[in-house]
Formats: C-alpha cells, structure tokens, sequence
C-alpha cells in the first residue's frame, strides 16, 4: 500500500505541535527550549569567553564550542550517557550550522558554548537542538547577522513529508524512508547544514527543499514569538 | 515606502526594522539595499539613527567602567583579575597605590581575592585595570553575587536611589561594578536579605513600579526575619 495518509493524521506540509520558550535556565548567559511533538531540546549558551586550552584559540576569531547530549532517559531503550559517535557528529554539524550566521570576529580568542540537551526523542533531534540553540544564542546577546531554522524533510515512499516522526523514519514500504535535515537563514535562504540519509531521486531534492523552506519560515515565526517573549504550546 | 517603527521594540537578530531611505544603521544594525537589520537581540531606540540597546549578553569592557573582579592568577608584575566577559583583566603592580614587596606580590593579593578596580584600558583583548582613583582597592569580607551587567542601572537606580534604599534598609555596604558583579557587605541577615533584594531588582528589571516593591519586600521581610533573629540569639545563649 503507497503512503497516502501520514501515520499520525498530519497533512504533509504540517509541523507537529511546536513548544518553544526562552530564559527557561537563569545561570546561562542565554538559553531557550524547542520542541517538535514529543521531540524535546533545550539549549544553553555561555560566552563569549575566554578560551582553554589556549592551543584551540583562534587569533582572528572566535569558536563556537558545541555539546549536544541525549538524555539517558530521553528514548525508551536508556541511552547511555556521554559523547558517542552520533553524538559528536551532531555536535559538529550543529557548530558548522550555526558558525556561519554569529559574528565570531567580534572577540578573538574566544569561545561561545552551546549546551543541548534532548530531553525527549521522537527523530529530528538534531533540528530540535539547532533550533534552540539558534534561539538561545539570539537571547544569549551573541551578535548575529540572522536567524537560523531547521527542519527535517523526509520522503516516505514517494511523498515528501515534513517533519517526519521516529515511526516514519522506519517505514520499509515501497521505496521507504529517506530523512533529510535542512538549516536554513532567515535572510538570505542560504543552507547552513544538509544531511542525507537514505535514497533521493536528483529532481525531488529540488522539492524536499521547497518543502523546508516553507516550513523554515513557519519555524522561524515561532522563534521570533518566542524571543518576543510569548510562551508558545501548542500541545492540548 | 516607509515601515513605522514604534519606539522600544524588542527586536531578534535578522528582523527587518525599518526600510527607506530615511534611516540609518547605528550600534547593532547594518543596511542591507533599503532594509535596516538587526544585528542583536535588543531593544529599538533612535528616529532617525536606528541602535539596538542589547538587554542581554556578558559584560563587555568599556575604558572608564569600574568594575568587581576575583583575581585568578599571578605574574611576576601583576595580577590577572577575572571580571566576567570575554577577557580577563591584568592588573598591574605600578598600577597600586602603595608599596608591594616586589618578591611576593601575593602578600598584597592572592587568588581569590576580590577588588574594586578601574578599566583605564581596553586593547584588542587586553584589559587593564588601575587601583589608582577614589574608592578603589581590596574588598575584603562579605560576598559577592552576579547579575546581568545590563541591568545594573536599575539595581543602581536613579542617582543611587535603589541602591541606597537596600544598603539603608539593610544596614550593609554594598559596591556594584558595572560589570555585573555586586559585593556586599554586612551582617548575616543583612547581605542575604540585600542579595534576595538585588536579585528581585534584576529579575523584575522591566517592571514598572520597581522601587515600591523593592520597599515592600524590604518592609515585609524586616517584620518577618526580626522575630526569628531573636528567637536564634536566644537559642544560641
């Protein structure tokens, strides 16, 4: 049977129901939580500051230093806690993905820390976290040409579905799941981070991004209420 | 085609504030073709330069700032004084008012020990600090509490309005850097209550009304601690 109906009675332009906050931990100098659904991610930022080891400063500019970490109890199987393979993979995307929009030359020598926590995985963890982290940055007081948004894209079969769910990530029917993740700039539209899993026909792509950017724009809408100061819930 | 823009927006990195030729980018901003960007998670302030005035973020240096810091290493001709931010801070030996012992400079001040100093450099990523000016030196006692560094002006309040109503309510010395870091000092009861009040200041920073309810918190507490001190006295005699 193709994939008509999405699993959870989504259409398939359609976000899950977004949570997204700010200032939801005092001691960071800047912090925010997002969520799609049951995907849960807060973020924290903390810098700029100075940097050690001192062999990792940069003269010219600043780095930006990320921790992404799954929660043991963020998945039904316990996760084991510290940095895994997957984990510092995420950690890098999500320092590359965000790199590009913050002012780094502001104060060389220096180091901005991003902490993100996923406290409740159901896929697109990694859009989750860059989403926070891109909110927590902007309420941390970091200079910032724009804002960022990700979204995780997938082809189901042969439809394109927008932020797919765990229970999509795995369907095996037909030509089964493929799961793209997109940042994209407020601005500009420019891609700060693309990854690929699974198997895309070339001339789809084209339309998994328009489908992201469309939803980039949904997301970014979210980010500014929430700085903004509004509480966002959609969950019942 | 001009945007009105109502004073004292908040506005987030990205967002368009104004568009026109009308206006120019100030702190923050940048113009992109007509457009007028915000650089910085601020608030608007100005007609016709646009600035952002940031509410958030850490300290950022300035000449002439006086600041609290914690010394956090020592060098052969100085000391290097953690002050929050994105650098830390030298200060030298010349720059103390009085004689040191050239051969153990950790006599005068060691790690850990906190002073009220002056910014009277700002280089690249070197900040230098100076004892030499009024009410400056050592703090020695009490404790030290952080706050955001923008906030400090409510917590200084109009020509010290707030600032003399904590330290006068509860009877303790207080000295507030503009760096964030606020030393306070006084009895037991008094800096806690002084912290909680700062605190309450800096949480409430937007709010209207701000030195009535300090005074209200300040007036409630002193009714409610007074009789558990005198219980504790007695306990403890």
């Amino acid at each position: 049977m193709a994939y008509t109906k999405r699993l959870d009675g989504r259409k398939f332009d359609e976000l899950r129901p977004i949570k997204a906050e700010i200032g939801i931990i005092p001691n960071a100098d800047g912090s925010a939580m997002f969520a799609f659904g049951e995907t849960v991610a807060i973020a924290a930022v903390y810098g700029p500051k100075p940097l050690h080891p001192q062999h990792m400063q940069d003269p010219e500019k600043g780095i930006i230093r990320c921790n992404y970490n799954m929660l043991p109890f963020s998945v039904t199987e316990r996760a084991k806690p510290g940095p895994s393979r997957r984990s510092k993979e995420i950690s890098m995307i999500t320092e590359n993905a965000l790199s590009g929009v913050v002012d780094l030359k502001r104060f060389p020598g220096t180091v901005i820390d991003i902490e993100i926590m996923i406290l409740q995985a159901n896929a697109s963890t990694r859009c989750a976290g860059i989403n926070a982290a891109a909110m927590a940055l902007a309420h941390a007081g970091v200079v910032m040409r724009e804002m960022v948004s990700s979204v995780s894209i997938g082809k189901i079969d042969d439809k394109i579905a927008t932020d797919i769910t765990k229970d999509e990530e795995d369907y095996e029917e037909g030509e089964g799941a493929t799961d793209i993740p997109f940042t994209i700039t407020s601005n500009s539209e420019a891609i700060t981070h693309l990854q690929l899993d699974g198997k895309i026909q070339t001339e789809r792509l084209r339309e998994a991004y328009d489908a992201a950017l469309k939803a980039s724009k949904k997301i970014l809408d979210y980010q500014t209420r929430a700085l903004k100061g509004e509480k966002i819930d959609e969950n019942k | 085609m001009t945007e009105t823009k109502e004073r004292r927006r908040l506005v987030i990195p990205g967002e368009i504030i104004a568009s026109g030729e009308d206006y120019l980018p100030g702190d923050f901003t940048r113009k992109e073709g007509k457009n007028i960007i915000a650089q910085r998670y601020g608030l608007l302030e100005g007609d016709r330069v646009i600035k952002i005035i940031p509410v958030s973020g850490v300290y950022e240096p300035r000449r002439g700032n006086t600041v609290i810091g914690r010394v956090s290493d020592i060098t052969f001709n100085g000391w290097i004084v953690e002050i929050g931010g994105p650098y830390g801070a030298f200060l030298s030996l010349m720059e103390c008012p009085r004689f040191i012992n050239k051969n153990d400079i950790a006599e005068f001040a060691n790690i850990g020990d906190v002073f009220s100093a002056k910014i009277f450099s700002v280089k690249r990523n070197s900040i230098d600090l100076t004892l030499k000016s009024r009410g400056l030196g050592k703090l020695e006692g009490g404790r030290i509490i952080k706050i955001n560094p923008h906030k400090v002006p409510r917590v200084i309040g109009k020509e010290g309005s707030m600032i003399n109503l904590i330290k006068n309510e509860t009877q303790t010395e207080i000295n507030v850097g503009q760096n964030g870091y606020i030393w306070i000092k006084g009895d037991l009861a008094g800096e806690e209550k002084a912290e909680k009040a700062i605190e309450l200041v800096a949480k409430e920073a937007n709010s209207e009304g701000l030195t009535e309810k300090i005074e209200k918190f300040l007036g409630a507490k002193i009714k409610k601690i007074n009789p558990e001190e005198v219980e504790q006295e007695e306990g403890e005699e």
